[in-house]
């Protein structure tokens, strides 16, 4: 019998990680930049977890943090990538190579 | 019923912040009302906001309490890491009083603006006590640093710096992030203090996969942000591609708030541990050092190379923190405070070569700068001797304190390896002097004179690397005294 804890963390782990696969594999910024968002998703379920698991409030808290930071992270990134539109006509990762990688 | 008591106020802890904040608003407000001719003073009115903010900071020096439920220590270590953001961005804006007449279609209310809340981040990050702190300090700072990097919004070079900037720190912030879920899992709690002491009670729970795992992806997001070995390669382009002022401020005070909540959350959190981190920073210092001076030297634009010895930098500073004795965080202190005047003197410089939107960075443009722009030449001269590291300039003593306190500890590798380092990056700093006054120029530049903001930033910056490399004495006990202060 598995106990409920290990179920939502290995969902965390596992969003965390299709996120950060999917971040580095995708070329499209904006798969990219929701891809991010995935594995934000994972960590707000772990913090969650071990908030229940630990009986304290931080970790609920630190959730409500970093939705709140996503949410200003993705006003900035989306102005970036318009921005980015605008001036080049594409936002496919792949075409930017005016400053070497 | 519920019983709420309603948190205590302790203004005088976070004053230098508040005044950093608010003076960040009143920019906005009066950019927004203000008469297009109104708009020249907003520079002024930052540059007296941070005066304000430094002026707090340092009658409030000696100050030892943590303050809202342990959120905040407004302790000596503090204390120093916000000395340093207020002195880089008291630089920066004067530097860029002069850019604005450079790149004339920079939006200058936005931009000290941004500015100034992204001081307000790393000051916080310096005197954060809880993980949650840290993440929203570090956050603060970046997100304002994303923007701040693609301001010239007509240079594509600038947007896609940008971009890169902005989808890698938000990458590595989810890895920091989940690192703070796995030890808050295994801890118990996000306080630093709490967790350091847990981890001293109960030895046990030390070697924790979570525990393990949790460091494992902290250092991946700390070590993007300082940019170490291998999750350096985001530094040259976003270096190379963002205003060269914002440049000089990110590479000095981003770090320097990176590393200060790291030897905070590392020193005080995890301090049982501080056997099995020490051999991955051993190799990551040796790797970021020597990897950072090696492709320096092959770099033809000023800006990325500056952005490579940066990385070099970090690698020096990273010796401090293998080596992790209180001499040898203050000797990271000290260096960190003198690399941040090298840094942001050379890039103001380097902003200062240019005329009606054209900025010139490539290293051939340097030839014959010397003789005639003596005083910019003079100017970088000193600059770049402190990088590399030549008395008696500040940069000699830095490293001297950080090398000297690694062979007292049995760490004498690394320190060989640290002066081999810095005996390479010799090479590419002596480089750019040859160039300013042994070579003709290659093609005629013309720049516009530096205005007296700039004199004055660059005047500050030499005087300050000077006095702290023949008289270290002052800055050294500071740093010594911040240390032991750290709660």
């Amino acid at each position: 019998m598995v106990d409920n804890q290990s179920i939502y963390l290995a969902l965390a782990i596992t969003l965390f990680i299709i996120g950060a696969v999917g971040a580095i594999c995708r070329r499209n910024a904006i798969v990219v930049f929701m891809c991010i968002e995935i594995m934000l998703a994972g960590v707000g379920i772990a913090f969650v977890t071990f908030s229940s698991a630990n009986h304290s409030l931080d970790g609920i808290f630190m959730v409500i943090f970093v939705m709140a930071v996503a949410a200003a992270e993705a006003a900035v990134g989306l102005a970036i990538f318009l921005l980015m539109y605008r001036k080049l006509g594409t936002i496919d990762l792949d075409k930017f190579n005016l400053l070497k990688w | 019923m519920l019983d709420f008591v309603v948190p205590a106020l302790n203004l005088k802890a976070i004053l230098p912040q508040l005044i950093l904040a608010l003076t960040a608003l009143t920019v906005l407000l009066v950019d927004v009302f203000a008469k297009e001719k109104g708009k020249t003073s907003l520079g002024a009115l930052s540059f007296t906001g941070v005066l304000f903010a430094l002026i707090a900071l340092v009658l409030s020096r000696g100050s030892h309490e943590s303050a809202y439920s342990g959120m905040l220590m407004a302790d000596g270590f503090g204390f120093f890491i916000t000395l340093i953001v207020c002195i880089v961005t008291i630089l920066t804006i004067l530097a860029s009083m002069n850019y604005e007449k450079i790149c004339k279609n920079i939006k200058v209310g936005e931009f000290y603006c941004l500015m100034l809340f992204a001081a307000f981040g790393m000051s916080f990050m310096g005197n954060a006590g809880n993980l949650i702190m840290i993440f929203v300090a570090l956050e603060t700072m970046s997100i304002s640093i994303y923007v701040l990097a693609g301001f010239k919004t007509d240079d594509a070079k600038s947007i896609e710096s940008a971009l890169k900037y902005f989808l890698l720190g938000a990458f590595a912030s989810g890895f920091l992030l989940f690192g703070f879920a796995l030890v808050y899992g295994a801890g118990g709690t996000l306080d630093i203090v709490k967790l350091g002491k847990f981890f001293t009670a109960n030895p046990d729970a030390l070697h924790h996969p979570m525990v393990m795992g949790g460091i494992a992806l902290m250092t991946v997001g700390f070590g993007f942000k300082i940019a170490m070995f291998p999750f350096h390669m985001w530094t040259p382009d976003v270096y190379e591609g963002a205003p060269t002022v914002v440049t000089g401020f990110m590479a000095t005070g981003v770090k320097a708030a990176a590393f200060a909540a790291l030897i905070r959350v590392f020193f005080v959190g995890f301090a049982p541990l501080q056997a099995d981190w020490t051999t991955i920073m051993w190799v990551g210092a040796f790797l970021t050092m020597t990897i950072g001076n090696l492709v320096a030297i092959v770099q033809t634009d000023i800006k990325r190379m500056l952005a490579y010895s940066s990385i070099a930098h970090a690698g020096y500073l990273l010796v401090g923190f293998v080596v992790g004795t209180d001499l040898a965080r203050s000797g990271m202190l000290f260096y960190l405070l003198a690399y941040a005047f090298a840094n942001i003197g050379a890039l103001a410089v380097i902003s200062a070569m240019g005329k009606d939107g054209k900025e010139y960075t490539e290293l051939s443009d340097y030839s014959g700068v010397g003789f005639k722009y003596p005083f910019l030449g003079l100017m970088m001269s000193v600059f770049i001797f402190s990088m590399a590291g030549i008395p008696p300039a500040a940069g000699f003593m830095g490293k001297f304190f950080i090398f000297s306190e690694a062979i007292k500890s049995g760490y004498i590798w690394l320190a060989v390896f640290g002066v081999i380092n810095s005996v390479i990056s010799l090479y590419y700093y002596l480089g750019v002097i040859v160039r300013m006054y042994f070579r003709e120029p290659d093609r005629e530049i013309s720049i516009m004179a530096p205005t007296g903001t700039m004199v004055a930033a660059l005047s500050i910056a030499a005087f300050c690397i000077l006095q702290m490399g023949i008289f270290p004495s002052y800055i050294w006990d500071l740093a010594r005294e911040s240390v032991k202060m750290i709660m």
